[in-house]
């Protein structure tokens, strides 16, 4: 069982995640979206979202850099496996709480005021309460890390989640002694994976990408034609740059 | 320089009567759906007054609009890239539904389905986002309609911009005009600028503003970006929707649907040609009140050989190029300068202008006088303070505005004078700087106003750019996501699909 819900599913999840993602992206592009209700809504919304957001961020990131980055790194650069675990205790519980106090604005708001709850499908809802639920449980790890510092039981789960990325067979009983809401917080989190190209969760990656598109973007504003081959360049006005609020215009094919 | 060529649209409002033909036709066929019923691509304002949405105008307010920086760049006012992205978790500038209204039906089946009663069965309102009863309706999309409201409230309209406005408030002298507005499909748009998707872009070969239903992710920057706030955010599907101009009748060389059915003939659609090279000088010059003449240097001269030349070597069609020379627009903007760009100091650029509308002498003595002897009046004494329409049209500057009230009388006058008495008054005409001629011009297309005056509209040239070979069998316009009807029952990403009615054959 141990090794089906750590060793398998974890290929489950993320391969329903990556290949759903990319259907849905490519089949319903109309679907992807933020799912924004603050038009509806204002009150609690600025605050509650801003906390459970950057909580999120700070953790999502603490997650990957935190798992996923070879321990040997940590251990070049000096910093001792306790000292990793302390920081990722103290950053990761000053971020949790943001979360959860977030988290409980929004999913306060989203369950009594009415217009906000009439206009809830099933998985605003249900993700909203995943969320809370891993959120307790990763608070809840951290009594459990508290009390041996010395950083052993977290350089597992790092073995562990680098196993599975680089296929190791083994991976699952790196963590079979792990305390039971480690476990819990592992398979929701990866549960969380298996739904996320299924719900609002997806708007994550175009909150990566839509900083870097917008700074490359030359200028702001945008230009589409329909031509097929872009318009000879000509020279400028002497002392006049063309480069500004209007882009040249992009040769782009017909939609 | 760069030519591109733009659908531009005039509406004068001399001859708006307010009957919001245009928002309900408008409305029965881009938003009357769900999530959008608070929307209105086209409405139509009382003003003075606050408008929809709420004190849209003030920017101190929404920070919508562009700003000139120190440096003489421009920004969006919300702010550069950088801040527009640090507030993309909540947005501070983002108006909530109630600055529109609370969109409402009413129970109209109570009123044949109720039991036997006492009282007289009624249709009270209902949420249209709730389903739930509203015991009081606070907000319209017309609330101020024919000076609603009182005037302590109207009176923080934005264009009393520096008018003593309390002798407005006195029955005596109060004013009032309809400003019917729609998106400006401007050269510099904001709500383009402010998306962080890259989802809106503004067509070169029309000028359309469009927003790109499939890259639109719902950051909803655009609805604070956009002055005129004329950018929805559909609450259902999470997207945002603005007016297209529809632009699918355009490309077919059809009026837009409010300019089609507009009673009072007030709405003009033509083509303006532009030196794309030329908007972010004209956009960030330094003075507010300069940037009227600023956009009117952008405007190219189709029957200038040189823009003609220039127009071909970039690709405009030949009948574009000869539908600039018939432009309506060009005429009203350009040659008779009685057009206006509605808030140009928003330095958005818009292509939506304006003829300011003519009001009743406030003095009844110098009423009869223009009737006997045709004199000019003194347009100051009009009803309607020129300062306010300075300060809608042309960020305060009154001269313009001023020519542009003269010359209307000076038609007046002028065509009175021919039909009555059989005289043309060159004297007239040229007090105000015209001929008889131009005047009689002015008379035809502001006056008349016939079907092919008012729209001058060449068809879009797809066949150079698409092989229709490909695009036979294609499924035409639909509402996004491809060809799909939207008639499955579930859908395996979340959210009920909304169900497309398909006709049926009748007696099934």
């Amino acid at each position: 069982m141990h090794e089906i819900l750590f060793g398998i599913y974890p290929y489950i999840a993320l391969t329903v995640m990556i290949v759903g993602s990319i259907a849905r992206y490519d089949r319903d592009p109309f679907t992807w979206k933020s799912s924004s209700s603050q038009l509806l809504r204002r009150r609690q919304l600025i605050v509650g979202s801003i906390l459970f957001h950057v909580g999120v961020l700070v953790i999502f990131f603490g997650h990957l850099v935190g798992l996923l980055t070879p321990i040997w790194v940590f251990d070049a650069l000096g910093i001792s496996h306790g000292a990793k675990q302390i920081l990722a205790v103290v950053a990761g519980g000053v971020a949790g709480i943001m979360a959860l106090v977030g988290g409980a604005i929004l999913l306060h708001r989203r369950m009594i005021d009415p217009r906000i709850r009439a206009t809830s499908s099933f998985w605003d809802m249900a993700i909203m309460w995943m969320l809370m639920a891993q959120l307790v449980l990763g608070i809840g790890t951290i009594f459990i890390s508290l009390q041996h510092l010395d950083g052993e039981e977290m350089v597992r789960f790092m073995a562990w989640a680098q196993g599975i990325w680089t296929f190791d067979p083994n991976a699952a009983s790196y963590i079979e002694d792990a305390a039971l809401v480690f476990k819990l917080h592992l398979f929701l989190g990866l549960t969380i994976f298996l739904v996320f190209p299924f719900t609002r969760l997806v708007h994550i990656l175009s909150g990566l990408a839509a900083p870097v598109r917008f700074f490359l973007r030359s200028g702001y504003q945008i230009v589409r034609s329909r031509r097929t081959t872009p318009l000879p360049e000509r020279p400028k006005v002497a002392g006049r740059s063309v480069r500004g609020p209007v882009a040249a215009p992009a040769p782009k094919a017909a939609e | 320089m760069r030519v591109r060529a733009q659908i531009g649209m005039v509406l004068n409002l001399d001859k708006c009567i307010g009957c919001h033909t245009c928002s309900v036709t408008c409305k029965n066929v881009w938003t009357s759906r769900d999530g959008v019923e608070y929307a209105w691509f086209n409405n139509v304002e009382t003003k003075p007054g606050l408008g929809y949405p709420t004190d849209w105008e003030n920017q101190k307010r929404w920070n919508g609009g562009w700003v000139r920086t120190r440096s003489g760049k421009l920004q969006p006012r919300q702010g550069a890239k950088w801040r527009i992205l640090a507030n993309i978790f909540a947005n501070p500038d983002l108006p909530e539904i109630d600055d529109y209204y609370e969109p409402f039906d009413f129970d109209y089946d109570h009123l044949k389905s109720a039991p036997e009663m006492q009282a007289f069965p009624t249709a009270r309102p209902r949420s249209k986002i709730t389903g739930e009863r509203m015991e009081k309706i606070e907000k319209g999309p017309n609330w101020e309609e024919i000076l609603g409201g009182e005037f302590e409230k109207r009176s923080q309209d934005y264009n009393f911009e520096g008018i003593q406005k309390q002798i407005y408030g006195e029955y005596e002298n109060t004013f009032m005009m309809y400003l019917p507005r729609l998106c400006e499909h401007c050269l510099n748009p904001v709500c383009a600028a402010s998306c962080p998707s890259g989802a809106i872009y503004k067509r070169e070969e029309d000028g359309i503003v469009l927003i790109d239903q499939e890259k639109c992710r719902g950051w909803r920057m655009c609805v604070s970006g956009c002055p005129y706030k004329k950018v929805y955010y559909n609450w259902s599907t999470g997207k945002s929707e603005k007016c297209t101009l529809c632009y699918p009748r355009i490309e077919s060389g059809n009026p837009t649907v409010c300019s089609e059915t507009c009673v009072g003939r007030i709405r003009y659609l033509g083509v303006m040609l532009y030196d794309a090279d030329r908007i972010e000088q004209a956009a960030s010059v330094e003075s507010e009140q300069q940037l009227y003449d600023a956009q009117l240097d952008v405007f190219l001269d189709p029957n200038d050989p040189g823009v003609i030349e220039a127009a071909r070597a970039d690709g405009i069609p030949e009948d574009w190029i000869k539908a600039a020379q018939q432009s309506p627009i060009w005429k009203m903007a350009m040659e008779w300068k009685v057009a206006f760009p509605l808030h140009p100091e928003y330095r958005t650029l818009p292509m939506v202008w304006y003829v300011p509308p003519l009001s009743p002498i406030q003095n009844a003595a110098e009423a009869g006088a223009i009737g006997s002897d045709g004199a000019m009046p003194d347009v100051r004494s009009l009803r309607i303070p020129v300062r306010y329409l300075a300060n809608m049209l042309t960020a305060g500057d009154e001269a313009p505005i001023v020519s542009a009230l003269e010359r209307m009388l000076a038609m007046r006058a002028y065509m009175r004078g021919l039909t009555i008495d059989g005289v043309r008054d060159e004297g007239l005409a040229a007090r105000v700087g015209l001929s008889g001629r131009v005047i009689e011009d002015m008379y035809r297309i502001m006056a008349l106003a016939d079907y092919e005056d008012r729209f001058v509209i060449p068809t879009t040239h797809r066949e150079q750019v698409e092989d229709a070979y490909d695009l036979r069998g294609g499924c035409g316009f639909t509402d996004s996501n491809g060809c799909s009807t939207g008639i499955s029952k579930a859908s395996l990403f979340g959210g009920a699909k909304r169900p497309l009615k398909m006709p049926q054959e009748a007696g099934r």
